[in-house]
């Protein structure tokens, strides 16, 4: 009986999900667009998910990986080397459109060994410490894509890489409408389908993670690492794991960014941005996979939504209060409230264990 | 030669002001084990306020000299900032004293964004230019210029660090402080009332960093909601290399971070041959603490162990 409503909810949610954007759609592309975003952030929470809910290392940095992702399909596939090089242009008369199916392994492959190049010097580190090194981190990285503009061009400085191009596979390009019959389904729309797809394929994977011996691995470390290792635990591969995986996430939610907007800059990349992230993974329920995803949803969509009432607002405190201003507000104040209230999230794991409850 | 010794002014007094920071990290941290988040915008909101105050008088009284007016602003700016920090740690952090590690870091980020936020809306978000009250001729050391501004830094921090030694080794406050970073409940055993200690640890930082955030804002010439950020997080950088929890080691940690950025930015153009520039200079605190903690985790004067965290 619980297996068949288990069953039923699973199929309503579906069908639900399926037809959103199509109902969203009607009321404009704006809020197609809403969930696109918010979906991506749920792929993102997902990956750190995996890095601090359940191998409990806290990763400020995590946007580097988002960043790497981005901007390695940002290159690839948008005019920037082209115009930029010579001799790349002799190479590549017709400018380098690289493949789906070559960017998002390639993507998810550099972020990941980016992963296990950071995870490594740290291995002995724990808590705050690690927090702040993962925070440089990330730091070193944005410096570096703001200012790898000279003497060569890689990454254009702050004015970022545009004309990148969308994603196309199967003779689909997802940068233009698809019109079936007389009915039209518009581009978001069509990232939204690719996103959703992406975030149910993540959320098995972690499912599956969650189970498996690698899962228990993880946190028999989060839990006591010195404990763990006696158990015969390679704690080291399995915390270079975890990096590398929770970047690979990154990597690919990266690329489907840049692809999805056609620009990247570094201004999209910033601290705040990894402590978002972070937010939303803790905020939902940490190492819960329900309860990152409404954390996620609520944190990214939540704001968007509130920049329509922000209008009136905006008139009463003649121009002070703008949306973008209302947004860091509520975000700040639903961090604090929110853990004073329910120090484990909104939504926390039934089971947890000693590291997460009280000290 | 001229522009090592140049680097090395411009480094001790960056590096005086991380040193100043940093304390009010390290002691919070030593006591509750807490990245305080918000700290480096309690020195935005310091020195916002020293701002404003030094705005005020100047209307109100145009024959003042100029460091009576930066007195009487930096006590207003320190008792204000104070109060802050200490509804700050009432509000935000006592509550989740015994919640699981992550929720006090997460409401001390929330915090440090609602204050930015807050702050944009009092003062505008556009760049302020921070009034020279004193005068501005600078003096010539050997070829190097060191300002009038400069050298007040250096001198406030010397004080500041001097009362604070002997608040910390000679006073009551200062045992009951040490004994409840090392032990809060058997320091409750002993009469030491640890909310109390806390409390003060919170505000004696506000007043660390408001100063810090003066005379930032003085070398500096301009204040901004976002002036905060950065110094906080190169001076938490400083609290851990130089050993977290450990007083001297914030000062020392501080003051080699600062030389090492400004020599490093200094020379950084000459070393890699133009390829990369003074624009890389906030990366260096960064790559400091990566190399730090790899090899020596508990920082240069630290006992405790990394582990613990």
């Amino acid at each position: 009986m619980k297996q068949q409503n288990k069953l039923v909810v699973i199929l309503v949610s579906a069908v639900a999900l399926l037809i959103l954007p199509l109902i969203l759609q009607s009321a404009g592309n704006a809020w197609v667009r809403i969930a696109d975003v918010a979906l991506l952030y749920v792929l993102l929470a997902l990956g750190l998910n995996i890095v601090v809910g359940y191998a409990g290392l806290l990763d400020l940095g995590y946007v580097a990986f988002f960043a790497v992702g981005a901007y390695m399909f940002g290159l690839m596939a948008s005019p920037h080397l082209t115009e930029t090089f010579p001799w790349f242009a002799a190479m590549f008369p017709n400018g380098l459109h690289t493949p789906l199916w070559l960017v998002i392994p390639a993507g998810a492959a550099l972020a990941g060994v980016l992963g296990v190049l950071l995870g490594a010097p740290t291995l002995k580190l724990r808590g705050d410490y690690l927090a702040i090194v993962t925070l440089g981190f990330g730091e070193i990285i944005r410096v570096f894509l703001n200012n790898l503009d000279h003497p060569v061009n890689i990454t254009n400085g702050p004015k970022g890489l545009g004309q990148i191009d969308s994603i196309k596979f199967f003779g689909l390009d997802l940068g233009k409408r698809l019109s079936i019959g007389s009915f039209e389904i518009s581009s978001v729309t069509l990232y939204y389908y690719l996103f959703l797809a992406l975030v149910v394929v993540s959320v098995i994977i972690c499912h599956r993670l969650e189970l498996s011996r690698i899962g228990r691995a993880w946190m028999a470390i989060r839990e006591d690492e010195i404990a763990a290792k006696a158990m015969g635990i390679n704690t080291r591969n399995m915390k270079l794991l975890a990096f590398g995986m929770g970047a690979t996430f990154g990597g690919v939610s990266g690329s489907m960014f840049a692809a999805f907007q056609g620009f990247v800059s570094p201004e999209s990349f910033s601290l705040m941005e990894s402590v978002m992230i972070v937010a939303m993974v803790v905020l939902g329920g940490i190492g819960h996979l329900p309860g990152v995803i409404l954390g996620a949803v609520l944190l990214a969509a939540l704001p968007e939504v509130l920049r329509y009432v922000a209008g009136p607002l905006q008139a009463m405190t003649d121009g002070r209060l703008d949306s973008a201003i209302l947004r860091q507000l509520l975000i700040a104040l639903a961090m604090i409230v929110v853990m004073l209230l329910r120090p484990r999230g909104l939504w926390p794991s039934p089971e947890h264990g000693k590291s997460l409850k009280a000290k | 030669m001229e522009i090592l010794l140049q680097q090395i002014i411009n480094g001790l007094v960056l590096g005086s002001m991380y040193a100043l920071v940093a304390l009010g990290y390290t002691m919070v941290y030593g006591i509750i084990n807490l990245i305080n988040f918000a700290h480096g915008e309690v020195l935005m909101v310091g020195a916002l306020t020293s701002w404003s105050i030094i705005g005020l008088m100047r209307d109100a009284m145009p024959g003042a000299p100029g460091w009576v007016i930066l007195m009487i602003a930096m006590v207003i700016a320190c008792v204000v900032a104070a109060t802050l920090n200490f509804v700050i740690e009432k509000v935000a952090y006592r509550p989740l004293r015994n919640s699981p590690k992550l929720a006090p870091l997460i409401t001390a980020i929330g915090m440090s964004i609602l204050l930015q936020t807050l702050a944009m809306i009092i003062w505008k978000p556009n760049y302020k230019p921070y009034p020279t009250l004193l005068p501005s001729a600078p003096f010539n050391i050997a070829g190097a210029v060191i300002t009038p501004t400069q050298i007040m830094i250096l001198g406030v921090t010397a004080i500041s660090l001097a009362v604070l030694m002997y608040l910390v080794n000679y006073t009551k406050l200062g045992r009951a402080m040490r004994a409840t970073a090392e032990n809060p409940r058997v320091a409750a055993l002993m009469g030491v009332k640890p909310d109390m200690v806390i409390s003060a640890t919170f505000i004696i930082g506000a007043v660390l960093a408001t100063i810090a955030g003066m005379m930032y804002a003085s070398n500096y010439g301009t204040v901004q909601h976002t002036m905060g950020f950065l110094p906080g997080l190169k001076a938490f950088t400083a609290a851990v290399f130089g050993g977290i929890g450990n007083l001297a080691g914030a000062v020392v940690g501080g003051i080699l971070l600062g030389l090492i950025e400004s020599i490093g930015s200094g020379y950084i153009g000459t070393i890699t041959g133009g390829v990369l520039g003074s624009n890389y200079s906030d990366i260096f605190a960064f790559i400091v603490l990566i190399i730090m903690l790899t090899l020596r985790p508990s920082g240069l004067l630290g006992e405790r162990v990394a582990d613990r965290a």
